[in-house]
């Protein structure tokens, strides 16, 4: 794992809104067949990581480079590198489950003669294959997930980002989800943001965990398990880590040498 | 990318059964307004051939129809105008444009060209009704094509004012009666001024249209019109590249 290029490479974003700082200096990377865990609770500024990670949102400092093209500088050819879910779907809800694909590869630069096999293939992984002629708002919560992931997909990019890709779905519906990003996480570099700590076990190779718009922690999802373990709340699992780092030198500097220390 | 969003603006219009009614009952209000004035003229037409210069069929029913299509557009424009950013923004679809390998100038102009050849069919459907005079009539094209054009412009200039307004809320309904109180503010402001070399004149679209309206053709509304389209673009583009800035 560790040899396979690196797709996106972050180093020291930060975030403000006014006087609020939302991320400090955030640095990950992610490689080729990888998935990334994000984790924290609300307001730990996943969010807005993701959000300047796909150049919905421009960070204050610090840069952003996917695929070795840097957003700022090169952001059509970094951002066609790029799949974005955000924790909304941006789904189009008059719009069939065709036409809205369709617009989405148009919009990632999938040439006019490629669209339709594009579209058939992100609905066959997404197991959309028999919803293409409906309207979109009349889809279950969970296909309406599944067609967000699929606009996510349809120009395969490298990089796929998910926010809380789960959130809201019924358990079968949040197994399939699992299963189908497990999947993707074979062909694409996936980084998610949940809040569960069951979803890191099932689906990511590596975690790294927000609180307070900074990385606190960073290691495979199996060492993560040891402080904790199916469906605990992230919370405890922050004062349990933050706890047994405390005990070391430089505890909650784990993560600050993780964001530093990133090439 | 310009023609991708242009077209799906398009496309989610004319997909919607919403917009049929409204065009359908446009074309019929338009078309008594215009069977009204062709029915003054024939009953009027007798007594005019005894004036020297009296105003031809053209003449007499084209600046009149023009000027009730632009009432029309000014207070139609908003219903479309509202939801071409703020609906994006309520619904939160913007993401999928911002994180697509598009600028915001894309975006916009796309926006801006998808409702404006929307819009067009109205005119076009004006042009359609009006031309039938030429049944019966020698028609004045100079004047047909000016009032137009004009219309074509003053549609631009509220669609491009009505995209900045969309873009300022979430809200699309504050968009609508946003750019609807701002377009009336500037139509009051020009029948305020007494003579068309009045500044305010001069400073509202529909002021700009008069020229149009009366068969005249003026470099200088012509620039206005593209000037005020861009001013608006340009505000809409910035607004756009603030959101990924200032969130």
């Amino acid at each position: 794992m560790s040899e396979a290029p690196v797709t996106l490479h972050a180093a020291g974003l930060t975030r403000r809104f006014g006087k609020h700082g939302a991320v400090n200096g955030v640095s990950l990377q992610l490689r080729r067949g990888e998935v990334l865990g994000l984790l924290g609770h609300n307001g730990a500024g996943k969010s807005t990581t993701l959000a300047m990670l796909t150049g919905v949102l421009v960070p204050n400092s610090g840069r952003v480079e996917i695929c070795g093209f840097d957003l700022a500088r090169q952001p059509d050819q970094a951002k066609a590198c790029i799949g974005f879910l955000p924790e909304t779907p941006p789904l189009y809800r008059d719009m069939r489950v065709d036409d809205y694909l369709s617009f989405a590869a148009r919009l990632h630069g999938v040439v006019p003669a490629k669209v339709a096999g594009a579209v058939a293939e992100a609905k066959r992984s997404c197991g959309l294959q028999d919803s293409g002629r409906k309207i979109i708002g009349t889809l279950s919560k969970g296909y309406q997930q599944r067609a967000g992931i699929a606009q996510a997909i349809i120009h395969e990019p490298e990089v796929v980002v998910l926010d809380e890709p789960t959130v809201g779905l019924d358990p079968a519906q949040i197994r399939d989800i699992r299963a189908l990003i497990r999947e993707l996480g074979d062909a694409h570099s996936v980084i998610l943001s949940t809040h569960l700590l069951g979803e890191v076990e099932n689906i990511c190779d590596r975690v790294e965990i927000m609180h307070q718009g900074r990385l606190i922690y960073s290691d495979t999802s199996a060492r993560m398990m040891q402080y904790g373990s199916g469906e605990m709340k992230v919370e405890d699992v922050f004062m349990e880590i933050i706890r047994s780092h405390s005990a070391e030198s430089g505890a909650v500097a784990v993560g600050d040498s993780v964001a530093e220390g990133a090439p | 990318m310009i023609r991708v969003i242009a077209f799906k603006e398009l496309r989610t219009l004319l997909q919607a059964p919403a917009t049929w009614f409204i065009l359908g009952a446009l074309q019929l209000i338009l078309a008594w307004s215009y069977l009204g004035r062709l029915d003054a003229y024939l009953q009027l037409q007798s007594q005019m051939s005894l004036i020297a210069n009296a105003p031809g069929a053209t003449q007499w029913i084209v600046p009149g129809l023009s000027g009730t299509v632009a009432l029309v557009m000014m207070t139609l424009t908003p219903v479309f105008t509202m939801r071409l950013l703020a609906e994006e923004r309520r619904n939160q679809t913007l993401a999928l444009l911002l994180a697509a390998p598009l600028s915001a100038r894309q975006i916009v102009l796309g926006k801006f060209l998808g409702l404006l050849a929307f819009l067009c069919l109205i005119i076009f459907a004006v042009a359609g009704m009006t031309l039938t005079l030429a049944l019966g009539t020698r028609m004045d094209f100079g004047l047909l094509l000016a009032n137009l054009g004009g219309l074509l412009l003053l549609t631009a200039s509220y669609i491009a004012l009505g995209l900045y307004i969309s873009s300022l809320t979430a809200q699309p309904i504050v968009a609508a009666i946003g750019t609807l109180m701002v377009s009336f503010a500037l139509k009051v402001a020009e029948e305020y001024a007494t003579d068309s070399s009045h500044a305010l004149v001069a400073l509202t679209p529909t002021g700009h249209f008069r020229n149009f309206n009366s068969g005249l053709l003026d470099s200088g509304d012509l620039v206005y019109f593209v000037l005020f389209c861009g001013f608006f673009l340009v505000l809409t583009m910035r607004r756009l590249d603030h959101n990924r800035i200032y969130g």
